[in-house]
């Protein structure tokens, strides 16, 4: 299951090792996610899906193991190389500014600028930047009274549409996204996982880390389950129940292993 | 209404006078206040000081209040820059004066005023990159490392004048003519007329962009309605400053320059950035802005701007001296930024509320003079004014929180 070169995965990582001084956060973990699929990243606190993550991102590097992308062997050292390979992150916190309008934010640091002098001065193009917001906007059926609102006054979907969104600017291949409706109620968790479903089918690569199963369930076609900093599942949505992958976030699988044999892969023993 | 163009189906249709209004009432409502609570007071307080000396609103009077106000408008200016970023410079006064001081001793030293002034705004910008790089670098708080420079500063201002403790200019010629050139006449209106054509040229440059691109755009008639405004307004005070001396060049630097900042800030990049590290510095660094460099820029300005209009002040005294740069001036700098509606929580603001801030405090001040009031009733009086209007920003702030989780 583990995509191999032949049915074109995107990002692929693996034997990815990461120590902490003493610490093992992660010891041989191989992960991938393909073009227009959605892989859920579970895992008990502490399993190491956030060191994971910060290695895709670049944040924190691995000591060991190798990355791909694309087919191509990809170094990532700093999140300027993840954000050149094409692979997108939205923060937990969303990383917005209040006090900026959405397409203010959508377009925050990569500015589109007139062109001629003006430009060279740094003289927005608003009236593109506000075209390509509202389009966007609507391509992702997003919707908000207008891009000029500022983000302080959006719901809380709202604002996780628009942070969604303003990862798709810089147009990546890999989305990650860092528990996308930890905050939110039940219509806008929905309205989320719609936006995730349609990043799918924009053929976008796309990671969500969640503690939240039946959202997990509602989206994913693949779940990778970390444990302990180490692989201990992965498993097609289709065709798996919840308890089984409970049972390889907690471990209880382990026991089981031999026996029963769910299928869980990579378990260190 | 019959347009050429089609319009998106997506808008909502803001464009014509209604649609204006209804805009700016959602505005209101929801906390975005902008100029608003200063505009109504600036109109109660002038009115009711001419009930009280019908002199205040003459001509005469006008000008003075202007020749008044535009140094320590300047200085707000760099004010509200810094307040932007969510940070503060208690320096601006200090630094305004010890500037002016080395102009005034460079020019009676025989270096030509054009050079002195240069040499003013130099080191008024090395200071704030200094405080800058303390503050973004070293992390010290602005609070503290701008506090410490409004004492050493001080103490270098008394260094320069040294024994003397006064610096005199001579009036009428160098330096001084930034103050005292007026524009008679003629010129006075051309200068307005510029000024309406410069907004309508860009409003219709606007909605001639926005339209090509199919995003909603103020109607003919809304930039009509504001450009005939706008032009009463202009024409109206050209009109009434030409019964007096004329247009005074201190007005057209400091209008100048609270319109330039007011167009970096809104309309280019480095603005935006002003405003995002204002908002949320960890997002604006997440979103590969150099939070550093800005905020090192933005003290750079506000150390220029205090140097520009420390340059004012002494050329209406034409004098510098010891207490120069000192006593209320500071207070009325960060006062003139705060009533005009620049939020001290960072991220809000406008240019145009160092010039609205400050024709409230210099109103407030220039009308008690006139009816003999002392320090002690303007103290109290623009007090006051400055705690509501910080009120009314820290409760605007409440409502757009309140309305923010809707």
């Amino acid at each position: 299951m583990t995509g191999g070169e032949g049915d074109g995965a995107l990002l692929e990582l693996r034997g990815i090792s990461k120590q902490f001084g003493a610490v093992q956060a992660l010891t041989d973990v191989d992960f991938s996610v393909r073009r227009g699929e959605v892989v859920a990243l579970v895992g008990d606190n502490g399993a190491g899906k956030s060191t994971l993550v910060k290695v895709i991102e670049g944040v924190g590097p691995a000591n060991a193991g190798e990355i791909r992308f694309a087919g191509r062997l990809a170094r990532i050292a700093d999140p300027h190389d993840a954000t050149a390979l094409g692979i997108a992150t939205v923060y937990q916190d969303l990383a917005l500014c209040d006090n900026l309008d959405v397409a203010g934010n959508l377009f925050l640091g990569r500015e589109e600028r007139r062109r001629g002098l003006a430009g060279a001065v740094g003289w927005l193009h608003e009236v593109g930047m506000e075209r390509r917001a509202t389009d966007l906007l609507w391509t992702l059926s997003v919707r908000l009274p207008s891009v000029r609102t500022p983000v302080a006054s959006l719901s809380g979907g709202q604002r996780q549409s628009v942070a969604i969104a303003r990862s798709l600017i810089g147009e990546p291949r890999v989305v990650l996204l860092d528990e996308p409706t930890a905050a939110l109620g039940v219509a806008q968790t929905a309205q989320v996982l719609d936006l995730i479903r349609r990043l799918r089918d924009r053929g976008l690569g796309v990671v969500v880390i969640s503690h939240n199963l039946a959202d997990v369930f509602a989206v994913a076609d693949r779940i990778v389950v970390l444990r302990l900093g180490r692989n201990a599942g992965e498993f097609d949505v289709a065709g798996t129940t919840r308890e089984q992958v409970v049972a390889a976030i907690t471990g209880a699988a382990d026991a089981d292993a031999a026996a029963t044999d769910v299928g869980p892969a990579g378990v260190g023993s | 209404m019959t347009t050429s163009v089609e319009r998106d189906p997506r808008l909502t249709g803001d464009e014509g006078v209604r649609g204006h209004l209804g805009a700016f009432r959602r505005r209101v409502t929801g906390g975005e206040l902008g100029a608003l609570p200063v505009v109504i007071g600036l109109v109660v307080i002038c009115l009711y000081l001419q009930t009280q000396n019908d002199r205040f609103l003459l001509p005469g009077n006008v000008t003075n209040l202007i020749l008044q106000v535009a140094a320590v408008g300047t200085i707000s200016v760099g004010v509200v820059l810094v307040l932007l970023l969510g940070e503060i410079d208690l320096s601006v006064a200090a630094v305004s004066g010890l500037t002016s001081a080395v102009m005034a001793v460079l020019a009676v030293h025989g270096v030509h005023p054009v050079v002195a002034v240069l040499a003013a705004l130099v080191l008024g910008a090395a200071i704030g990159a200094f405080q800058g790089f303390m503050f973004a670098v070293t992390s010290v708080p602005s609070f503290v490392v701008t506090l410490a420079g409004l004492i050493a500063w001080q103490g270098v201002l008394l260094q320069v004048l040294g024994s003397t403790g006064t610096v005199n200019l001579p009036f009428g010629t160098g330096v001084s003519r930034l103050v005292y050139t007026f524009f008679g006449d003629v010129v006075g209106y051309l200068l307005a007329a510029a000024v309406v054509a410069v907004f309508v040229l860009q409003a219709l440059g606007s909605r001639r962009q926005r339209r090509a691109a199919g995003l909603e755009a103020s109607s003919p008639l809304v930039i009509g309605v504001r450009a005939a405004l706008l032009a009463v307004g202009v024409f109206f005070l050209a009109y009434w400053l030409n019964r007096d001396r004329g247009v005074p060049l201190a007005l057209v630097i400091f209008v100048g320059l609270v319109v330039v900042f007011d167009l970096v800030t809104r309309h280019t990049a480095y603005g935006r950035h002003i405003f995002a590290v204002g908002g949320n510095p960890e997002a604006a660094w997440r979103a590969g802005i150099n939070v550093t460099a800005v905020r090192i820029s933005v003290f750079v300005l506000a150390g220029t701007m205090a140097a520009a209009g420390g340059v004012l002040a002494a050329a209406r005294l034409t004098a510098v001296n010891q207490s120069t740069g000192g006593g209320d001036l500071l207070l009325n700098a960060i006062a003139a930024a705060v009533i005009g509606g620049t939020s001290l929580f960072g991220g809000r603001g406008s240019a145009y509320s160092a010039l609205l801030g400050v024709l409230v405090i210099g109103s407030i001040s220039n009308g008690l003079d006139l009816l003999n009031k002392s320090s002690a009733v303007k103290f109290m009086i623009t007090g006051a004014v400055l705690l509501v209007a910080a009120t009314i920003d820290a409760l605007a702030r409440r409502g757009r929180q309140a309305r923010g989780r809707a």
